[in-house]
């Protein structure tokens, strides 16, 4: 076949152009959809509990994860900083996951339990209050606002939906355990939780 | 990866390495004399020209094809087979670890091996010290080790656990919880404020003599215990000492009386889960040799 068969007829190019982009979907995406590695989580791995998860969507809405990974490579250089390298099973629950690509600040994958509450809450209203070299912006508002928990149980019902084994019983009990609670009370019980699943001395 | 999956991308794979083989040469234009020539389109009298694809663009395609054959051989690729270097990039990352395990793990044997207090000013220790410091410290205890509000000045000689080599490394091993309780319910609204009177003037500061003399009954009754008769604080507790005008948490009234009233709970982080013994050493000597 000769290009101008193909550049002659639009049909023809779009049916080649669909196949040649194909291939990499194909071979590097598909399997990993089946694979084991990538679909079963690590042991002792839980959905987010209904705080947690409001802290979660908080991270999303502040846009967190524009500045700061969640995803620590197998470099000793990462893992000597920042702990255990982060592997796939960790993240079977997460939708969408929050792995990032820019590290404007530390990777955040193993931050749970390396700080105090109180590090966060003060490092939330202010950064250059704990860190003085800081330039992460302030979030002052997480202490003010409360939340309702009128959606945890939808949005538990919506990730059950794709794969997160929440209970009935979690989605009923949304509510009553997250209704009233400050932003900066879900924000740190999500950060307090991530990768102490996977610790290493190091 | 099951053998279907690793079929599947076996055969995919080498169905594109073929395709764009193929592609490749089924369009080249192989005749040189045709330079010059015209594809024959015409736009606006604009002609398109059908030289043939300049040699050393054509190889660097076929280099490519070559290039990418040889890596799958050499590297994992191609399903489950695991690539003539058997390279995986954990066994890398072990490697590397090794390495550098290798490289420092006898150094800092040596010095695990030595007491705290001898190794304190050596200036190896000093060095990786403070960049274990600054890494696993300073987000809290600030770069200069010099505290922050609700975090301790580790430079000073005011130690809430004790400041012996032995205290300092319980610390960083298993972390410490304060626990000063609420008192708000308990003393009232006058308590609060005639304690907070009391515990000013245990630091020489001038208070209302009537309100530190009621506000010491209250401190006797409920604060001695942890604090001391005196106010000198006591480290197993890790009771801050009230005496020597150093306030973790402020000294001014009101930021007393909120701790009166609201209670204090304090947290250092337990390090034996990230940190390897010869590194808590280390760093136990860098804290240590601050006050030194």
């Amino acid at each position: 076949m000769k290009h101008e068969a193909i550049e002659t007829n639009v049909g023809l190019m779009m049916i080649g152009i669909v196949i040649a982009l194909s291939f990499g979907t194909l071979v590097e995406l598909v399997p990993l959809m089946f694979a084991k590695e990538t679909n079963e989580p690590i042991a002792g791995l839980m959905p987010l509990p209904a705080l947690e998860l409001e802290g979660r969507d908080i991270y999303i809405r502040e846009g967190c994860n524009t500045c700061h990974s969640q995803m620590i490579r197998p470099l000793r250089a990462e893992t000597e900083r920042y702990g255990h390298y982060s592997v796939a099973g960790e993240f079977v629950y997460d939708h969408p996951f929050l792995w990032g690509s820019k590290r404007t600040g530390p990777d955040l994958a193993r931050v749970g339990k390396r700080y105090s509450d109180d590090w966060h809450r003060a490092h939330m209203y202010n950064p250059r209050d704990v860190v003085p070299e800081s330039n992460m912006p302030a979030f002052p508002w997480l202490f003010d606002k409360e939340l309702s928990g009128e959606l945890t149980g939808k949005k538990m019902a919506a990730l059950r939906a794709v794969g997160v084994p929440y209970t009935d019983e979690d989605i009923a009990g949304a509510k009553a355990a997250v209704e009233g609670k400050k932003e900066i009370d879900a924000m740190i019980a999500y950060l307090q939780q991530l990768g102490t699943l996977l610790q290493t001395r190091r | 990866m099951t053998s279907f999956w690793s079929m599947w991308v076996i055969v995919l794979t080498a169905i594109t390495i073929i395709l764009v083989t193929w592609v490749l040469f089924a369009n080249r234009t192989q005749d040189q004399n045709t330079e010059g020539n015209t594809t024959g389109h015409v736009y606006d009298g604009i002609e398109e020209y059908n030289n043939p694809l300049p040699a050393w663009w054509f190889m660097m395609f076929v280099i490519t094809i070559i290039f990418a054959i040889g890596y799958l051989i050499v590297y994992p690729g191609m399903g489950n087979y695991p690539g003539v270097l058997g390279w995986t990039q954990i066994d890398q990352h072990d490697r590397e670890v090794a390495a550098a395990d290798a490289k420092f793990r006898d150094m800092r044997d040596r010095y695990l091996a030595l007491p705290v207090e001898e190794i304190a000013t050596d200036p190896a220790v000093r060095k990786m010290g403070m960049r274990m410091f600054s890494n696993n410290c300073a987000q809290c205890h600030g770069s200069d080790a010099k505290g922050a509000y609700g975090f301790p000045n580790l430079t000073d000689d005011d130690w809430l656990y004790g400041g012996t080599p032995e205290a300092i490394k319980a610390t960083l091993i298993n972390g410490r919880m304060a626990a000063m309780p609420a008192w708000g319910s308990i003393l009232g609204d006058q308590g609060i404020t005639e304690t907070t009177a009391y515990v000013q003037s245990l630091s020489g500061r001038d208070v209302d003599d009537g309100m530190a003399k009621a506000g010491e009954k209250h401190y006797q009754t409920y604060c001695a215990a942890c604090h001391g008769a005196d106010g000198k604080g006591n480290h197993a507790l890790g009771a801050p000492n009230l005496a020597n005008g150093i306030w973790l948490y402020g000294g001014s009234t009101e930021q007393i009386s909120h701790t009166l009233r609201a209670g204090r709970n304090g947290v250092m982080p337990a390090f034996n889960d990230t940190l390897s013994e010869d590194k808590i050493h280390i760093l136990t000597a860098y804290v240590y040799g601050l006050t030194q």
